[in-house]
């Protein structure tokens, strides 16, 4: 399976080395590859239907535990077939729909990868690993929404979908990690094994709501649902393929991967079906009262989403089965309907559905694949999609808790589907013809071929469900854990489920036939639901962000205001109070040596340090400044000289020579001191300066002789003369034993001495 | 001797610490050669004071433990090298800025892009 990821990967790159003359061909093969690896998972179909799984386990950052780690089995099958077979689609219907932009070949690189990460998404059975997948689809749908980078729009849209994404998958990341620390692992076999332990664990809780976050971020569920309406501005393939067998359907996938492990108990049904049952019924409501195709095909997105979302989580026999039908379904129905609706804005240039009417003369084709796809939308027979209806509903009655108020809510989401699925139908197709599209349609032909094939899927599969069935009866027993006997009928017979579809179909129809014949109606309906729900969730998103980086800009400045001396300030105060603290914790402040004043040429020379020290702080003059400072200088190498350190000494007193020679140099460019503070400022500085000096003052003090490890001065003294053939030790030290240290040390100085070179030169030439 | 010492270690701390909160630049310069040496003092004392016992191995002095400890003079020594290497490239940068801008102040310096 690992080759499957490479292959795309090679893919992805290849398609820069493909030559210009033949580059209009580059999607046609992806296609075929993506067919080819159809075909490669169509192969292995028998082996997984008899129950098997195929494990691969490839040893990746061993010390760390972390391997490569995919699985095949009833679940990831069927995905990964999804998004080679969609994906094939896709590709088809791109080459003609992309012809006419530029910057194709990034977008089939994109495009391409979103492929290969979505199937290496499905594949994984470590955690890590998926999440790392996870947030590759994250990154590549921001890439692939803001395609037409020169909008703003799509710019704005593609950030809004990464900040959403990206939010939830760190929500998600968080979860894996404690669900991995409950069991110490993070391979798919481990949780599954111990799904009892973590759902008793205290952390269960925690880990579930943050996983849960990442799945509904990912799979738009309300109220994170907006950011799937932005993703709109994507070039129409990539919203084909995002929305059936992709991205969103990503999040329902990890919810059919951890149904095992964290499913079943009350807080999932509870969280994840009241989600579902709200995104289903705000998605469907919604939908009806758009004008922009495009988006009337997102809100029942968002609705089927919620569907799928509302399934796993009220716990039945029924509703995973219910679940995995509807998934074909949708993805089947959805990316037909996609693909058609490019079709449609590329012959007539518009997306409202009002400016439409009369195609069915100009492209019966069209009318016909239109028709059985909504026919699918809207659950009627003979299509798939009413036998997915039919096994909701029937779920929904089985459900342990409150289903005869599921009903109403999905017989109510329904009504709004039939709805929208026959105005959809009639507007486009039906009425007068208003506008004229012949000379576009020879020319887009082609886009027909993939919602054409996707069409006569539902049709085939609604005639003859049993192929279906052998595809989802694995993914079943992954998901609920043991075997089900799966019968997939097109005819029940007369019973209660028949009558509320027939009830439901009435329903939109009446729905569709009062919004088709009241013209105003439509507007008046946006008017009152702009009433009701007055919040814009993109709005409420950017006006969010903005007043968040409003809030962090001014607080930066207040911390990063730019003033050198408020910085040292706080830095000396914060030292000072640590090191006090540390100081009286450690060795109190009592004070063991003696004061004495011997020697007192010591002591004179104590005060003559003093004396200049404090002249050259508060000298006014410049001049004064330099040599009352090299006169400290000289002062400390003569204590040095006393105290037994030779080699200090000479050094202080050339580098202190050297040092006046420079500032003498210099000074000479320099005008005097100017007056810059007042005396308040003087006064907090010298008050913050003392208590510091105090501070460091017993520091001193509390170092003398303190020897927290055994020095390794002894063995200097005792090998000097032995080993390094030198009696002074303190210059065996720097020349032999740290002969390396001091060897950085002249790096150093040459550094500097070129950063003076070169600084003084500039000031020559003036530049 | 040790108390006075260390006084005058925390005399020179305070002084630099003065200096570098000036808005001069020079002072600023002036102010880090202060705690250059401040520190040096300090890691010097730390290790205690001899008096006239240089560690040089030689045959009067038998007993190598009653030597001045030669590691933090090593270390000091390096120090007080590298200090002067940062103070002349500080110096160098700061006769550069002052002919660009003609001005001592470090409160105009806190816009990058002008």
């Amino acid at each position: 399976m690992l080759i499957i990821l490479i292959l795309y990967l090679v893919l992805a790159f290849a398609l820069f080395l493909i030559p210009k003359n033949i580059s209009k061909q580059t999607p046609l093969l992806i296609a075929l590859v993506q067919l080819g690896i159809f075909a490669f998972f169509i192969n292995y179909l028998p082996n997984i239907a008899a129950g098997h799984v195929i494990n691969q386990s490839i040893a990746w950052i061993p010390h760390l535990e972390l391997n490569l780690e995919f699985t095949l089995d009833g679940l990831s099958l069927i995905f990964a077939l999804l998004i080679s077979f969609i994906g094939f689609l896709v590709f088809v219907y791109a080459k003609t729909y992309m012809k006419s932009y530029t910057g194709t070949a990034r977008f089939y690189f994109y495009l391409t990868l979103f492929s290969g990460s979505m199937m290496g998404l499905v594949l994984s059975s470590n955690f890590i690993q998926l999440f790392i997948f996870w947030e590759l689809t994250s990154i590549l749908s921001f890439l692939l929404i803001s395609f037409f980078n020169e909008k703003e729009q799509a710019r704005k849209a593609a950030f809004q979908s990464l900040f959403v994404t990206g939010f939830g998958g760190l929500c998600l990341f968080v979860g894996i990690i404690l669900i991995g620390s409950i069991v110490d692992s993070y391979s798919l076999s481990v949780w599954l094994e111990n799904a009892d332990v973590i759902r008793s664990d205290n952390k269960y809780f925690p880990a579930l709501v943050l996983v849960l976050l990442g799945v509904f971020t990912k799979s738009a569920q309300f109220p994170f649902h907006f950011w799937l309406l932005g993703a709109m501005q994507a070039p129409t393939p990539v919203s084909a393929y995002l929305h059936s067998a992709t991205m969103v359907k990503a999040g329902i996938f990890l919810l059919m991967r951890l149904y095992p492990v964290l499913g079943g108990t009350i807080e999932w049904t509870y969280i994840v079906s009241v989600i579902g049952a709200l995104t289903m019924l705000v998605g469907a409501y919604v939908a009806v009262t758009q004008i922009d195709i495009k988006l009337i095909l997102a809100y029942t997105t968002i609705s089927a989403l919620g569907i799928l979302t509302l399934l796993l989580g009220i716990d039945t026999k029924l509703s995973v089965k219910a679940a995995l039908v509807f998934l074909f379904v949708h993805a089947f129905y959805k990316a037909a309907l996609f693909m058609l609706a490019g079709f449609l804005t590329k012959i007539s240039g518009t997306r409202v559905l009002y400016k439409f009417g009369g195609l069915i003369k100009h492209t019966p084709w069209g009318f016909i694949i239109a028709m059985l796809a909504l026919l699918s939308m809207a659950g009627i027979p003979p299509m798939l999609g009413f036998i997915g209806k039919e096994l909701i509903y029937e779920a929904k009655f089985e459900s342990p808790w409150v289903s005869s108020l599921l009903i109403v809510l999905g017989v109510t989401a329904n009504v709004f589907m039939v709805a929208v699925s026959f105005l959809l139908l009639f507007k486009i197709f039906w009425g007068e013809s208003r506008m004229d599209v012949t000379s576009a349609l020879s020319k887009y032909k082609y886009l027909l071929i993939s919602p054409g094939i996707l069409a006569l899927l539902s049709l085939g599969l609604g005639l003859f469900p049993d192929l279906l069935a052998t595809l989802i009866e694995p993914a079943i027993s992954i998901i609920r854990g043991y075997d089900i006997q799966l019968k997939l009928k097109l005819w029940h017979g007369f019973n209660l489920i028949l009558g509320i579809s027939i009830i439901t179909v009435l329903g939109g129809t009446l729905l569709f036939i009062f919004i088709y014949n009241n013209k105003g109606a439509i507007s008046a309906w946006q008017r009152i639901n702009n009433r009701l729900f007055s919040i814009d969730f993109t709005r409420v998103f950017s006006t969010g962000l903005e007043k968040f980086i409003t809030f962090s800009s001014k607080n930066t400045h207040l911390i990063q205001h730019g003033y050198n001396r408020y910085y040292i300030i706080t830095i000396i105060i914060f030292t000072s109070l640590l090191l006090s603290f540390q100081l009286y914790m450690n060795r109190g402040w009592e004070i063991n040596s003696d004061f004495t004043l011997r020697p007192f040429y010591i002591s004179g020379l104590v005060v003559i340090i003093t004396l200049s020290a404090l002249m050259s702080v508060f000298s006014k003059n410049s001049i004064f400044t330099v040599t009352a400072m090299a006169v400290t200088g000289y002062g400390i190498s003569l204590i040095y000289l006393y105290y037994s350190a030779v080699d200090l000494a000479i050094t202080q007193i050339i580098i202190e020579t050297l040092m006046v020679v420079m500032f003498v140099l210099v000074l000479r460019r320099l005008p005097n001191f100017i007056k810059l503070s007042g005396r308040s400022t003087k006064i907090r500085d010298a008050v913050i300066a003392l208590s510091f000096g105090v501070i460091m003052t017993f520091l001193a003090l509390k170092a003398i002789n303190v020897d927290i490890h055994p020095s390794i001065s002894d063995y200097f003294v005792e090998n000097s003369a032995v080993k390094a053939y030198g009696k002074n030790v303190v210059n065996v030290i720097l020349v032999d034993f740290r002969a390396l240290d001091t060897m950085g040390e002249v790096t150093v100085l040459v550094i500097a001495a070129l950063g003076v070179f070169t600084l003084l030169n500039l000031k020559k030439s003036g530049k | 001797m040790e108390i006075l010492l260390s006084a005058l270690t925390g005399l020179l701390y305070a002084g630099g610490v003065y200096l570098i909160l000036r808005r001069s630049i020079l002072k600023f310069i002036i102010g880090i050669i202060f705690l250059s040496n401040a520190t040096n003092l300090l890691v010097f004392l730390s290790a205690g004071i001899i008096h006239g016992k240089p560690a040089f191995i030689n045959e009067h002095e038998p007993d190598p433990n009653l030597l001045a400890d030669p590691l933090p003079q090593a270390l000091v020594l390096t120090a007080i090298v590298i200090g002067f290497g940062i103070v002349i490239f500080t110096l160098a940068l700061k006769a550069k800025f002052f002919s660009a801008t003609s001005t001592d102040d470090s409160d105009e310096l806190i816009n990058t892009d002008q």
